[in-house]
């Protein structure tokens, strides 16, 4: 048995164990992913889009707003300083990036970029 | 002049051969492939199916008078030869949409693959696909809810979902059965999912079943904070059972149920589709013995018909054959059904077995599900393969690892999360798959126990049924 790892993962200990679906099993993004990841989203012709919540609240379908999805923006830059503005304004929020595909209305992705504190 | 009445036995393609004949937007198309008894004329072979999956019979009745049979039949407007095979044809039958009940697959599966397939003059007969026109697709009510709304409903996105199908398949307890769905789930998967042979046996019950498999979805999403789901089985003796079943599932909040289409049979599919758009609820399909009606490349229903006709009666999810596992499929066919699954519309593409432009209109998709005999070492290709609108089901891939399945579940989720950050980047994943899955393992223990445990593993038999192409 000593071959055996335990599964580290609780009810109480939700630093370990809470998780924000796409990418959240991987090490956070390096910047360079991200930078990679957005222009992904950009390529496939999606609008960008942030959305921020309080940990506390992130089970909810609805995520609050920054601003409005960046209709037509393709500059990778400005798509993250974006996400730096809001980082500044809800520094323990979790903040994710979508990608909305309007013809599929749906989205094509969603990653979160900055992982709250934890509860 | 009006027709008189000449009793006695006619050659079917006086009536029925009609090379002539324009088919209409609004037929139902058919292609047969048949092998004749020796001695028979292609052209008389082709009516006789024309005729016996239509309006006709082995003689002339008078009450053929009492009507326009010229407009109800079939027509049999097309002969190819088989690729490769001289013992067979292709044939192409028209069949005028009034023939059959708006919304009812069942009536075309009766007409269509009925009487016909047990006719004297025929050694072997085979139905490759249907081109159901758009006319007749609005009359189904199809899949309950389509990938849209699925991922809405499981809030997953950009990633194909990832499925576990619990094992021993038979003689688990309720509540160890919920313990291994719990074990899944909080380790990283999105669904866990009922064996096709877990009913309600005296080994573990239904109601008991989903009463601790609900538990363990609970207590996965409080856990990780993501949305979970089991495939609850409703498959059951009757469908006044199954509802049964389906209706407790909706009230302790289970957000997926499962039914087996072609053993439960499809009208009680098609009312428990009809049942999960009124009620919320998505629906997983089984398609247990489909390899009985589709694997003989000579007779039976080839399963891009099936395909369609799951669409039609409606399902979320269905097992499509995994391209690289344990069971059979053929890649560029495997790659056609999936289209006909997921796609509004799909082109005429001979190379991928698909014998018509087919019109979806506004029905819904319906998620192909990969399983049987993936692990982890698969994870590049099937992402490659089978993209986003996927879900990629791994049981032994899961339950096998040796640290236990929530480590298993970790593995593959990590493995899947790194081919789509790699494949977003754009690397191509069947060539440096090795590579992604190697890196990702450095920050994941539980990834490099999974792909030291399977690297060996392959399965490398011949397809039995392949696309028809020249060999000579």
């Amino acid at each position: 048995m000593s071959d055996v790892q335990d599964y580290k993962s609780s009810l109480s200990d939700a630093d370990a164990s809470r998780k924000f679906e796409t990418f959240s099993y991987l090490p956070p993004l390096t910047a360079e992913s991200t930078r990679a990841q957005i222009q992904y989203i950009v390529d496939k012709g999606w609008n960008p889009g942030i959305e921020h919540t309080e940990p506390d609240n992130a089970s909810g379908n609805f995520w609050y707003m920054w601003k409005l999805p960046m209709f037509g923006e393709d500059n990778v830059d400005t798509i993250l300083e974006e996400l730096d503005n809001c980082k500044k304004a809800h520094p323990n929020n979790h903040i994710r990036l979508m990608g909305f595909d309007n013809f599929a209305q749906s989205a094509g992705a969603a990653m979160v970029i900055y992982r709250g504190v934890a509860v | 002049m009006a027709k008189v009445y000449d009793a006695g036995v006619k050659e079917y393609r006086e009536t029925y051969w009609m090379p002539e004949y324009t088919p209409k937007d609004t037929d139902l198309l058919a292609c047969f492939k048949i092998t004749p008894q020796e001695g028979v004329p292609r052209e008389e072979v082709a009516a006789a199916v024309a005729a016996e999956s239509s309006t006709g019979t082995w003689t002339t009745v008078w009450t053929d008078l009492l009507t326009d049979l010229d407009y109800y039949k079939g027509r049999a407007y097309a002969i190819e030869d088989v690729p490769g095979d001289d013992t067979c044809f292709y044939a192409f039958v028209a069949y005028p949409i009034d023939l059959f009940e708006e919304g009812s697959v069942v009536n075309v599966l009766t007409s269509l693959v009925g009487n016909v397939f047990g006719f004297k003059a025929l050694r072997a007969l085979r139905l490759e696909d249907i081109r159901f026109p758009v006319a007749y697709v609005m009359t189904c009510n199809g899949p309950p809810q389509g990938i849209q709304v699925e991922r809405d409903i499981m809030n997953k996105y950009g990633r194909p979902m990832l499925g576990c199908t619990i094992k021993p398949k038979l003689g688990l307890s309720a509540k160890n059965y919920g313990r291994a769905c719990y074990e899944g789930l909080r380790g990283g998967l999105d669904f866990t999912k009922d064996d096709e042979n877990v009913n309600s046996q005296p080994f573990m019950r239904w109601r008991h079943r989903f009463d601790f498999v609900m538990e363990a979805i609970q207590k996965a999403e409080a856990e990780t904070g993501e949305r979970k789901g089991h495939y609850l089985n409703v498959t059951a003796p009757t469908s006044d059972e199954m509802m049964k079943r389906a209706e407790y599932a909706k009230e302790i909040g289970a957000p997926i149920i499962m039914h087996d289409y072609l053993t439960g049979g499809l009208s009680a599919n098609t009312q428990l589709a009809q049942w999960c758009q009124d009620n919320g609820m998505l629906l997983h399909i089984h398609r247990a013995m489909h390899a009985v009606l589709d694997r003989n490349p000579h007779h039976g229903i080839h399963f891009r018909v099936l395909t369609k006709v799951l669409r039609l009666s409606g399902g979320d999810h269905l097992h499509s054959g995994t391209v690289v596992g344990k069971l059979e499929g053929d890649r560029d066919a495997t790659l056609g059904w999936i289209d006909i699954m997921r796609d509004s519309y799909i082109k005429e593409d001979r190379s991928r077995g698909i014998f018509f432009d087919q019109d979806w209109g506004s029905m819904p998709g319906v998620i192909p599900v990969a399983s049987g005999g993936i692990h982890v070492w698969h994870m590049p290709a099937l992402v490659s393969i089978f993209g986003d609108d996927s879900v990629l089901q791994f049981g032994g891939g899961t339950l096998g690892h040796p640290w236990g399945n929530a480590a298993g579940a970790a593995a593959n989720r990590v493995a899947v999360e790194a081919c789509v950050e790699a494949r977003n980047q754009g690397r191509e994943l069947e060539k440096e798959g090795k590579d992604i899955l190697t890196a990702a393992a450095r920050h994941s223990p539980e990834l490099g126990a999974a792909m030291d445990t399977w690297k060996e593993i392959k399965f490398e038999f011949d397809t039995v049924d392949k696309i028809d192409v020249a060999h000579k």
